[in-house]
């Protein structure tokens, strides 16, 4: 088969499942909807396996395959196909986002099993990864953007999937808009490209936009700008990033699935692809680099001092895709998305094992409340350490190498990204803290009561109450289900989980410098008109950025493990010391206040005038009270004339008839 | 002889009874001034069928004195029927058809 036919059917297997499990949830027993959702992302991951090899077979330079099913949408100067581009860089988001989202369905079908909306789950599961799929495959920019809206809608319907948590179905909503605002972007950007290229296909894109605009072109670094608010709505960079913290209110597979391992770098994946455009408007791209920069600190600060579990984890994704962003704003994609990769790794694994952490903690998510885990979850704590050790980017590990490997390629730009990669340098010490505060708080330490009750083979029982409020549920459809799984005890969440482990320890052997270099060879063709494809830092620079990365994140476990092992009393002391920042950083920088003054109560007070003065006194008072009224007056007066004297209307009678005959005859006359 | 003096007549006589109409408030007595109208109109006929010296005019002064008798049966009626209930024979007291 061809590379396009493989295409298809990376799309056709999930969108299958979905349709089947969503059509046929009555008949589908157990737990075997999450079976059929997992084999549907199989049949996807097998497929964008056999588009790899096809894509293989050919020449490095043809390695480009576009596949049309049907032409869209064909008008004066417009020619949409429904079609797909298969190259390197789809096919690697493919195979990254098809087979993460394969470990996450299998770990799901356990993590699941006694929610009451199991096959609704897993339809919208499947629906997901079929829109992350068409967005990462899309051919042109028109089904890029229906890609890019289906995950944004599927992720609302993730994100709500508790439907009568109040904070949860917020909390969608909150992601909803946000995405909006940035669908809104793309599509401008889109309309803008359009206009001035003429085409909307990649290839037509930049062939035009290489013809149409001298570098540093004002129009292009518009719609380059306009497709960064696309990419930073759906990556939560600032200031479009605080949907993702609350999008913590779903399942938490589904914080892997979406908020670590795929929706969230569909904004890398944007820059990447559109990298010629990029290249073209460097102010853009230096604009995308610095709010990188400035998000992988920010978030990293912020994750010091959160004590939800998810929500750490969720403030780091924010700070990786920093760094995400950084790199392939810096022009070294191939870095960018090499961490891309190690991230959905060790992002999802960190997300099962906090999972698996809070159903043990019986639904609590604060840290505070937990300790000592390790012993009665010696699984948990050996993946989770796993998962911390890749994001600190300990020596060795995957996050080691492609996180160094971006903080260099930025070094190696020089000028203004010399100061970037420092901060980036201080994100990654700051990232060494917060990974390991988790790892020694949450496991380490005295047990506490599900602890010690778990040691002795007893899993607490769930309190049934929102974890964020406390407020009661029931299990009942619309809420959690009545029992918790951990991964000691369930093999379809173990599994996942090593396998996962493995590959965030070990992926980043795919790309050591100067030894491997997978990663940048398979995507090499897709960047190959790069001008900068040959501007890789020396073997020694990677090196060098190599210790100095490794270094820091040493010393930022040892900082961790002095702070939170060895003088636990040692925070306590420096947050009464610090208290103001402290309050700054647990209020998470004033964002939300920010935009709560800002747009939301502005909003709430417009909507308050447009109710009180358009509402109710323009459209009711004036046009619906104004128009009954005028009808009331009217037939009031008609009444008044029926006096029903027989008299009178004789009078009118004659009157009418004389006025008549006069009139005819002084017509005569 | 001149037809257009019976014309004028006639609509001295319709004017009188259309006055009548209009100001009495005794439903005979309208009874009796469309009576005059009638005949007005009535003489206007005849007198029109002999300017053109045809008959179509005098036939239809014969009909319009078939409806003329109709009409005054049911007039009367309807005076009778008032004086029966005891209502006062005053048409400005039926009136309840006033919107």
């Amino acid at each position: 088969m061809s590379a396009g036919s493989y295409g298809w059917l990376v799309l056709a297997f999930p969108l299958g499942g979905a349709l089947l499990i969503a059509l046929g949830w009555r008949l589908l027993p157990g737990r075997s909807a999450g079976w059929i959702a997992s084999g549907a992302i199989f049949g996807s991951f097998l497929s964008a396996i056999g588009a790899l090899f096809a894509l293989l077979e050919r020449e490095p330079e043809a390695r480009a395959v576009t596949s049309t099913w049907f032409s869209y949408a064909q008008t004066a100067g417009l020619s949409v196909d429904m079609g797909l581009l298969i190259d390197p860089l789809s096919v690697f988001m493919a195979l990254v986002v098809s087979g993460v989202s394969l470990l996450i369905h299998i770990y799901s079908v356990a993590y699941m099993a006694s929610d009451r909306g199991y096959a609704r789950y897993f339809a919208y599961l499947n629906l997901f990864v079929f829109s992350m799929l068409l967005l990462v495959l899309a051919g042109n920019l028109i089904l890029l953007t229906v890609g890019w809206a289906f995950v944004g809608a599927a992720s609302y319907l993730l994100i709500s999937f508790w439907y009568r948590r109040k904070t949860a179905t917020a909390a969608g909503m909150k992601a909803f808009v946000i995405n909006v605002i940035g669908d809104v972007g793309l599509v401008i950007a889109t309309f803008l490209l359009f206009s001035e290229t003429g085409a909307v296909d990649y290839a037509g894109v930049f062939d035009g936009a290489a013809k149409v605009f001298e570098p540093g072109d004002t129009t292009l670094v518009i719609a380059c700008l306009l497709l960064l608010v696309g990419a930073f709505a759906k990556s939560a960079q600032l200031p479009l990033h605080t949907w993702l913290p609350d999008a913590m209110e779903g399942p938490t597979p589904v914080s892997a699935l979406i908020h670590a391992a795929t929706m969230v770098t569909a904004g890398v994946y944007l820059i990447a692809r559109t990298h010629p455009l990029f290249e073209l408007a460097p102010t853009a791209a230096d604009v995308a680099a610095i709010v990188g920069t400035l998000t992988l600190l920010f978030a990293a600060t912020v994750a010091l001092v959160a004590t939800d579990l998810k929500r750490i984890i969720a403030y780091s994704t924010i700070s990786q895709i920093g760094y995400m962003v950084l790199g392939v704003s810096a022009f070294a994609y191939s870095a960018g998305l090499f961490h891309l990769m190690t991230h959905a790794f060790f992002k999802a694994l960190l997300f099962m094992a906090a999972g698996s952490v809070i159903a043990a903690m019986a639904g609590r998510q604060s840290i505070d409340a937990m300790g000592g885990l390790r012993v009665a979850m010696p699984l948990t704590f050996a993946t989770f350490t796993a998962g911390a050790l890749a994001l600190a980017g300990a020596p060795l590990t995957s996050g080691f190498f492609s996180k160094d490997e971006v903080i260099a390629a930025t070094l190696d730009r020089g000028g203004l990204y010399t100061v970037l990669a420092i901060g980036a340098y201080v994100g990654a010490l700051l990232t060494a803290l917060y990974a390991f505060r988790i790892v020694f708080r949450v496991f380490l330490g005295e047990p506490v009561v599900e602890a010690r009750s778990l040691a002795r083979g007893q899993l607490a029982p769930s309190r049934h109450e929102n974890p964020a409020t406390g407020e009661q549920e029931d299990t009942d459809v619309g809420f959690p289900g009545p029992e918790h799984h951990i991964a000691e005890r369930e093999r379809s969440m173990a599994a996942p989980m090593g396998a996962l482990a493995l590959l965030a320890l070990l992926a980043g052997l795919l790309g050591v410098p100067a030894v491997t270099h997978v990663v940048d060879r398979f995507l090499e063709p897709t960047f190959a008109d790069s001008q900068y494809i040959d501007q890789t830092p020396s073997d020694g620079a990677a090196y060098l950025g190599l210790a100095i990365g490794g270094a820091l994140s040493l010393v930022g476990i040892a900082a961790a493990y002095l702070l939170y092992v060895r003088r636990p009393a040692l925070p306590l002391v420096l947050r009464a010391r610090f208290a103001r920042t402290h309050r700054l950083l647990s209020s998470r920088w004033y964002f939300d206040e920010l935009f709560d003054r800002l747009l939301v109560r502005p909003t709430v007070a417009a909507g308050r005038f447009g109710n009180a003065v358009v509402e109710r006194f323009l459209v009711q008072g004036a046009l619906v009270d104004g128009t009954s009224a005028v009808v009331r007056a009217g037939s009031s007066a008609a009444r008044a004339a029926q006096t029903g004297q027989v008299r009178a209307y004789a009078f009118l009678l004659i009157l009418g008839v004389s006025a008549l005959v006069l009139y005819f005859l002084s017509g005569s006359v | 002889m001149d037809a257009s003096w019976f014309v004028v007549l006639s609509a001295f006589i319709f004017c009188i009874g259309a006055a009548g109409v209009l100001t009495r408030r005794n439903p005979l007595v309208i009874l009796l001034c469309l009576e005059l109208m009638l005949n007005a109109g009535n003489l206007a006929l005849v007198s029109f069928s002999r300017m053109h010296g045809s008959l179509d005019g005098q036939i239809f002064a014969l009909i319009v004195m078939v409806v003329a008798a109709c009409e005054v049966v049911i007039g009367l009626g309807l005076i009778v029927a008032m004086h029966r209930r005891r209502l006062r024979i005053d048409v400005d007291e039926m009136a309840q058809l006033r919107g």
